[in-house]
């Protein structure tokens, strides 16, 4: 039943590989075993485009591009590690680590984090800017979960999957600017929110230590996005439906 | 080739990357053949000394003398090093910053808790003042590397000392400086 | 169904009206004026005609912004025959003596004259605003009788669509919302899109500070929007229209509200206008005043109730736009040349400013001049002009330093580009952009790091936190900026100032952080030395 996809040859840091006509920079970098950092980013989920992680810079383009939201093209040409875009992703993540309060040796996501992983593999090894020390309350009024502002970098995998995958939409953005913060229901806690529904999905997915169930201590959170991805690619091919059912 | 010498110092922290220093174990016996240990917690050296080749700083500038020792060790070292997560980043000695002046956290701590006997300890010369918020080493003194980790495995460390020494602190790279 | 206006009808009673009286006072009654005590003005002169008999004689007639702002509350009297006299600083007293003075005695009174010989006014070229001062706004047959709405009747009844794309395009205009797109191209876009329906947005958000040309379009000529909307919904085949404006204009609403109200009555909206098979609507949707939301996407997730956030492009609004359908922005002074050029056509718009950038540009001309207020003048004059001649210089024999366009997202020039000729192209140029029109100037007393902050600060502000570098890379930048200008900046700060703003340029999402480091970068380009002048000394930062 699934159609025959047409491909087309791109090139990554010189390199040439195949990609098909209809997927975008990032998920051919990904089919290719070409590292390309995000933090936003998730197969199955819609793109956001916020994180900035995953510019890239194409042969003959002035600007960066986000490798999530570039669509492929026939013969472009990629680079996905160029020194400038090396300083900008480490500067990119500096800004995340001196917006919230990430203290790694105390996180439950200690050791199993993707803020953390992205400065080792963007070797950022301090922050030059100013740490900003928010005060943020913990919300630990959900039974089986905790979230902690502290440590989120609002890249909304969390919004993104209980709208479009759970359908519950407990999650959302609100206030701008720095003070952008996520919020369930109408900004009540999470504990009273009636619209969750428990699934845990937002916890699979939170790529830092900011979403994580209740009584877990520092290092033993353990997420799984690609659960996640699965989920949601097996459900856009229908997998799981019966063919006798669906007519 | 004439020995090294280098020197640690301990100031906001836990003395964990110090631990983790002695975790080194037998390779401490050939450290010492490369440099001398001239100025650290862990020999007893009351003034900082001059011309230090490299130094190790464990902990974040939290208080007054923080400060002092920090900009003595600047003044006598060739090469500064962020030892350890409280030096990099400000870490667990930074997680006061949130909660704004330091004085109503002493309040906390030393007046209304019911265990403690009312006083905010205060000994001019021996007692330092706390700075308003704790800074990670490079906010207050030019920093030349750095050695994230809370506290920093020993092996880590003996693979960014031999970088030092060699003179090529790039090489502490990798897995080498993951934060926590 | 009501019968149509038959504008010809309409123009003509309004001409013969409008000549039937011997004098005629204009009053501004636009924002600035009015917060300048206009409403007393025109109350004074309203009874002193009533008390001294003279309704048979002179006609009063409150109008829109007649530019030069910082003069007012101003009012013309103009008498068949002779020369207009306009007078400046109109208080209730003045304004009583004008009417018994003036209009009864025919004595003009002399304290108060502004003479409007000078270059403020007379260097203008008035399309976008030509009918400030003149028309009064509530009023459609005061807009019919100065030839309002004729091209959207030719339009509508005598042109295939291609033809007024064709004008539009031939007469070079491009948007004026910022980025100087040129606006033939994007309405062919709209017209080559399908869908059931499609959507024309007029962007009346003006987030700028300092800036209120739109505003003054949207308050004192609400139906030339209309007129130039109708137009390009006719030209792209939209059937569905919607005015973005801030909160802040409650004015703007109201008076657009109106506009679109007798407009429907007249059959100028609604279904089968004038009897045509067009059909078109208009509605106003009022956003809450941020600024992020004047960037076209973010704007169209305003309009359907969502956060106002910017999202990636593509798809572009005129493939997926408002519900998913084609819709196209476009900016509320691009909009309002529409009728004109149409009515003149493309040569004639084509002959004023240069090639490549065509017609006119209205500013927000303010800081230190001697005249500040809104202008209109044809593009390519040289900023020289613009601030020595028609802002008749900086005031207090002080020295100009710098001019500021395009608010938080342009630059500052500084005195040596005085020549340069004012268009998208040479202020790109020169680090700046010709922004939506704010022109700000400053004297050799303002520091130039303080201005950075000060934009930075807005841009801080203003930022929907969607992406990471706009984000937490302005507030870093704030935070940058407020230790060197507090005297307590190092060299590294310096350079970590300057490569954040490469790093929030090259990777933010939308043109507010894209922009945010402008101000920054164009301050550090011509006046560095400022900075440096700030930092500690070396020795302090070894110490
Ligand atoms: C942060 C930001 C703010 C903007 N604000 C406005 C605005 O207030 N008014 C406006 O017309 N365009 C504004 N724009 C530009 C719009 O996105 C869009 O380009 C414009 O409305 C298109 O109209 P035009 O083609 O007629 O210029 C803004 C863009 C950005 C990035």
């Amino acid at each position: 039943m699934r159609e025959l996809r047409t491909t087309v040859t791109i090139a990554f840091n010189d390199v040439e590989v195949e990609a098909f006509a209809d997927e975008t920079v990032m998920q051919a970098a990904r089919r290719n075993d070409v590292f390309i950092p995000s933090l936003c980013y998730v197969e199955g989920l819609s793109v956001w485009g916020g994180c900035r992680m995953c510019m890239i810079e194409i042969e003959e383009d002035r600007r960066l591009r986000p490798a999530c939201a570039t669509p492929v093209n026939p013969e472009m040409e990629v680079y996905t590690d160029t020194p400038k875009l090396r300083a900008h992703r480490k500067a990119i993540l500096e800004l995340l680590f001196a917006e919230g309060n990430h203290v790694c040796a105390v996180c439950v996501s200690n050791g199993n984090c993707e803020l953390q992983d992205m400065a080792v593999a963007c070797g950022m090894d301090h922050v030059r800017y100013d740490y900003r020390s928010p005060r943020r309350a913990v919300d630990a009024s959900h039974p089986k979960y905790v979230f902690d502002p502290n440590r989120c970098i609002l890249c909304t995998r969390c919004v993104r999957v209980c709208d479009e995958i759970e359908g519950a939409h407990v999650w959302d953005v609100a206030s701008h600017g720095a003070d952008a913060v996520l919020i369930t229901d109408l900004a009540t806690p999470w504990g009273d929110s009636t619209s969750c529904t428990w699934c845990g999905k937002c916890v699979a997915v939170c790529p830092t230590g900011s979403l994580s169930y209740q009584g877990t201590a520092v290092g033993e959170m353990e997420h799984s996005v690609s659960m996640i991805s699965r989920l949601a690619v097996a459900r856009s091919r229908g997998e799981w439906l019966d063919p006798e059912a669906v007519s | 080739m004439s020995k090294a010498r280098l020197a640690t110092a301990w100031l906001g922290g836990c003395s964990g990357c110090h631990m983790s220093f002695l975790d080194m174990d037998e390779w401490l016996f050939e450290l010492a053949d490369l440099a001398d240990l001239v100025y650290s917690p862990i020999a007893d050296v009351k003034v900082f000394p001059p011309d230090v080749d490299i130094t190790l700083v464990e902990g974040a500038v939290a208080n007054e003398d923080n400060v002092e020792l920090a900009r003595e060790i600047r003044a006598n070292s060739k090469v500064v090093v962020s030892f350890g997560d409280c030096a990099v980043t400000g870490n667990v000695t930074a997680m006061r910053n949130p909660l704004g002046d330091p004085l109503g956290i002493l309040e906390a701590v030393y007046v209304n808790a019911p265990d403690r006997n009312g006083v905010i300890p205060a000994e001019p010369g021996i007692v330092p003042p706390l700075l308003p918020q704790v800074q990670p080493l490079h906010k207050v003194i030019k920093v030349d590397a750095y050695l994230p980790g809370c506290p920093p495995p020993a092996d880590r460390i003996q693979r960014a000392v031999e970088a030092l020494l060699a003179g090529d602190p790039s090489r502490i790279t990798g897995e080498d400086i993951r934060f926590g | 169904m009501a019968a149509p206006i038959d504008l010809h009808e309409v123009a003509e009673r309004e001409l013969s009206e409008r000549y039937g009286f011997p004098w005629r006072i204009k009053a501004c009654m636009s924002t600035a004026c009015l917060s300048a005590g206009a409403n007393q003005a025109y109350e004074g002169m309203e009874q002193t005609i009533e008390k001294e008999d003279l309704a048979l004689e002179a006609r009063l007639i409150p109008t829109g912004c007649m530019g030069l702002c910082s003069r007012g509350p101003l009012v013309r009297v103009l008498r068949r025959g002779t020369d207009e006299i306009m007078y400046q600083a109109v208080n209730k007293e003045v304004a009583i003596d004008i009417i018994t003075d003036h209009v009864r005695d025919h004595k003009p009174v002399e304290t108060n004259v502004l003479d409007h010989n000078i270059p403020f006014f007379t260097s203008q070229e008035k399309i976008v605003l030509e009918n400030g001062g003149v028309i009064d706004p509530n009023r459609i047959e005061s807009y019919v009788g100065h030839r309002g709405y004729q091209a959207f009747e030719r339009v509508i009844t005598r042109m295939a669509p291609e033809e007024v794309i064709e004008i539009i395009r031939a007469s070079g205009l491009r948007g004026r919302g910022g980025a100087g797109y040129p606006v033939g191209s994007k309405w062919a876009l709209l017209a080559a899109a399908t869908g059931d329906t499609k959507y024309v947005v007029a962007n009346g958000d003006e987030g700028d500070p300092g800036a209120y040309m739109d505003r003054t379009v949207m308050e004192d000529d609400p139906h030339r929007l209309l007129e130039g909307i109708g137009i390009a919904a006719y030209a792209t085949g939209a059937s569905q229209a919607y005015i973005y404006v801030r909160a802040e204009y409650p004015r703007a609403v109201e008076r657009l509200d109106r506009a679109i109200r007798v407009a429907r009555r007249k059959r100028l909206l609604g279904r089968n206008i004038l009897d045509t098979e067009f059909s078109l609507d208009i509605n106003v949707r009022i956003g809450a005043g941020a600024f992020v939301c004047g960037e076209e996407t973010a704007l169209l997730a305003s309009i359907e109730g969502r956060r106002g956030t910017p999202r990636l492009r593509p798809p572009y609004p005129t493939e997926r736009g408002l519900w998913g359908a084609p819709t196209m922005i476009n900016n509320v002074e691009t909009l309002a040349n529409v009728p004109t050029i149409m009515r003149k056509g493309a040569e004639w718009y084509s002959s004023i400013g240069t090639e490549g950038n065509t017609g006119t540009k209205v500013f927000a001309l303010a800081g230190d001049l001697v005249n500040t207020g809104l202008i209109e003048v044809p593009m390519g004059v040289t900023l020289r002009h613009i601030v020595e001649d028609m802002g008749g210089g900086i005031p207090n024999g002080k020295a100009f330093k710098a001019a500021q366009t395009g608010g938080p997202s342009g630059g500052c020039i500084s005195s040596e580009f005085l020549d340069t000729p004012v268009d998208y192209d040479s202020l790109r140029n020169l680090g700046s952009i010709m922004g939506s029109g704010g022109l700000v100037v400053m004297d050799e007393d303002v520091s130039m790091p303080e201005i950075a902050k000060f934009f930075m600060a807005f841009s801080m502000d203003e930022s929907c936190g969607k992406c990471s570098p706009c984000r937490a890379g302005t507030v870093q930048l704030h935070t940058l900026l407020e230790r060197i200008t507090s005297g307590a900046g190092t060299r590294q700060d310096m350079r970590d100032l300057e490569h954040l703003c490469h790093v929030v340029r090259d990777t933010s999402l939308c043109g507010l952080g894209q922009t945010a480091p402008s101000p920054v970068l164009s301050t550090l380009h011509y006046f560095r030395a400022e900075y440096e002048d700030m930092l500690v000394s070396e020795e302090a930062t070894n110490a």
